[in-house]
């Protein structure tokens, strides 16, 4: 276990490495860069820009001010937000719990729903339940996550007006029923691209598993069917989800974004559509790499999880 | 029919297996016959209905579909939404089409060089494609397009910058599961160069991974450009695309539903019909992947 952990660490550290000077390079390399925000300014000069940039150090060779910025990274400081003049991790900071809730609420049902979808569709191969499913999987991921945001306020909060259209909680109303009752739509509409892939999957993951000797030997010792598949099969059948999870979070971190914003949920999505809009370049910047770091934390945590449950994978 | 006839008979193509294959596919027939249609809408279209999609008529603003000569209503401005949505689509499937043409040259690229010279060559390269992918896409997309002149080429080019990933993956693995072969080898002793054998060689093997990627990859390129324009920093008006139609579409929720309605059933439709395709040239080709 001990040599499988400093491998995964390793690699983790030298993809953190490639990411930052993706990072780095995106918001230095396009044109405009850190100084287009000024550049709006009216009455701005061309001596006054490169006042600002000479300031900035963003005259010295970019290694150079690649290393200057990754240091002071490693070190917490992620500068300043231009909009409100607080640190950028105290700005992500206050954005991460409406994220992290809403994304932990849609997982726990795409797991539920996509789970359940999954095994049935494979115990009852090429069934009408299957063949729907499939279809199904398909025309959900080619849904536009925000659109399907758009059609569920028309219906549930316009038409039916059973749901709040947006916002984390009223005003003035703290209870954890008010969060509940606002968390439900939006993870909902987070949840329906990962209940198809993770129907997909498990379905494919449970039939690697079902046609397998050990699932013969116990059906063949005369275990009910209904242990058979609930002890044997989906036990092992879930073992490479948990790989999956990890490798979901960027795409789940993307419908993040575009879910909160159809509905103005405060979370790291929003803040950073609102930055982008207000050019806070540190903010935006900060974000793009914390959200990559996120990524990076979840496929270690999955990995290590996984190599903890299957001595095969950490032996392999 | 002897030997002989049967190996000059004139190779049909359109008679292989695999052609056959995917014409049985039901799923891959539908999702066809639904984008020539929206394709045929979309280039002759504009040209049979009566408004213009720049047209401003403004006694006619938030015309409900179905009631006059703007079939499928008006917008805030009054302009046509079928005209503008037809010709949004010329644009928005554009994007996708070139952003896959775009994206899979790079992937394929990347993955036949990593996968035939391995080592240290691999290494980097894999790990770079690992870093790409544990970006957001939406968040690098949108980072990159808010620092670009949103133009249709700009946009086209960012889309394939972010998704490239898959295809190299794909190509990669398959290069590393053919380099060890004898024709390879062949080729290395009759002293072809590595550019030929990669390219010449190798490349042929692996035509039907990289449609089916590149397929997907159509469906996943129209999406994303959906998802910058609606967000606003994709495709810009009066410039239509299936993305920037539904951009002010929220505020009217309450009193003008089909501003969001038509436009995302139009986008489904059309991304639906890729990834139906995509799971018939799957099958038909025999390639073994994971599940959509």
């Amino acid at each position: 276990m001990a040599g499988f952990l400093v491998k995964r660490l390793w690699q983790s550290v030298v993809l953190l490495i490639i990411v930052s000077m993706i990072g780095f390079g995106v918001l230095h390399l396009t044109p405009g860069g850190p100084l287009s925000q000024y550049a709006l300014t009216p009455g701005m000069t061309q001596e006054n820009m490169d006042r600002i940039a000479e300031q900035m150090g963003l005259n010295r060779p970019l290694p150079i001010q690649y290393l200057d910025w990754a240091w002071r990274l490693l070190q917490g400081d992620w500068g300043i937000s231009y909009r409100d003049q607080q640190p950028v991790l105290t700005v992500i900071g206050r954005h991460l719990f409406a994220t992290m809730l809403l994304m932990v609420s849609s997982t726990v049902i795409s797991i539920a729903i996509g789970t359940w979808i999954g095994i049935r569709g494979a115990t009852h191969r090429y069934s009408t339940f299957d063949y729907t499913a499939t279809v199904g999987a398909m025309i959900a991921l080619s849904i536009p996550t925000f659109w399907f945001g758009l059609v569920g306020i028309y219906v549930f909060s316009l038409e039916l007006g059973w749901l709040p259209a947006g916002n984390m909680y009223t005003i003035g109303n703290g209870s954890v029923l008010n969060y509940l009752h606002h968390l439900i739509l939006p993870s909902i509409v987070l949840a329906l691209v990962n209940i198809a892939i993770w129907s997909r999957y498990m379905r494919t993951a449970t039939l690697d598993v079902i046609n397998q000797d050990f699932v013969k030997t116990a059906r063949a010792k005369g275990v009910s069917e209904r242990r058979v598949l609930m002890k044997h099969v989906v036990g092992n059948a879930l073992l490479p989800m948990i790989t999956l999870a990890g490798m979901q979070l960027p795409n789940l971190l993307s419908g993040a974004l575009v879910t909160e914003t159809v509905f103005t949920w405060p979370g790291m999505g929003r803040l950073f559509l609102d930055s982008l809009g207000y050019n806070d370049y540190p903010v935006v910047m900060g974000l793009l790499m914390f959200s990559a770091i996120l990524v990076l934390l979840g496929n270690l945590i999955a990995d290590i999880v996984a190599a903890t449950i299957d001595p095969r994978i950490r032996l392999a | 029919m002897t030997a002989t006839e049967i190996q000059n008979a004139p190779h049909r193509w359109w008679r292989s297996r695999g052609v056959r294959r995917f014409v049985r596919h039901r799923l891959a027939m539908v999702g066809l016959a639904m984008l020539i249609v929206l394709t045929l809408a979309c280039m002759i279209g504009p040209y049979l209905l009566p408004y213009d999609d720049l047209y401003i008529d403004l006694r006619a603003r938030f015309s409900p579909p179905f009631e006059n000569d703007h079939y499928l209503g008006t917008d805030p401005l009054g302009r046509d939404i079928a005209a503008r949505l037809l010709v949004a689509g010329r644009i928005s499937l554009m994007v996708g089409f070139f952003a896959m043409v775009l994206s899979t040259a790079i992937g394929t690229v990347i993955g036949v060089v990593a996968g035939y010279y391995g080592g240290m060559v691999n290494s980097a390269l894999m790990r770079f494609v690992d870093a790409f992918l544990a970006f957001p896409s939406i968040f690098l997309l949108l980072a990159l397009a808010a620092f670009i002149n949103p133009s249709p080429v700009m946009i086209t080019i960012i889309i394939a910058v972010t998704s490239w990933m898959e295809v190299a993956r794909i190509v990669e693995a398959e290069v590393k599961s053919l380099r060890e072969r004898d024709f390879v080898m062949a080729g290395r002793m009759l002293g072809l160069s590595n550019a030929h054998i990669m390219f010449r060689e190798l490349l042929p093997n692996m035509v039907g991974p990289i449609i089916v990627a590149a397929t997907l990859t159509v469906a996943r390129a129209i999406l994303l450009e959906a998802y910058i324009s609606f967000l606003g920093y994709g495709i810009q008006p009066p410039l239509p695309s299936w993305g920037n139609m539904l951009n002010g579409a929220q505020q009217y929720l309450a009193t003008a539903p089909w501003l969001a309605i038509i436009p995302g059933i139009t986008i489904t439709i059309a991304v639906t019909s890729f990834n139906f395709i995509g799971d018939g040239l799957r099958d038909a080709l025999d390639v073994r992947t994971a599940p959509t």
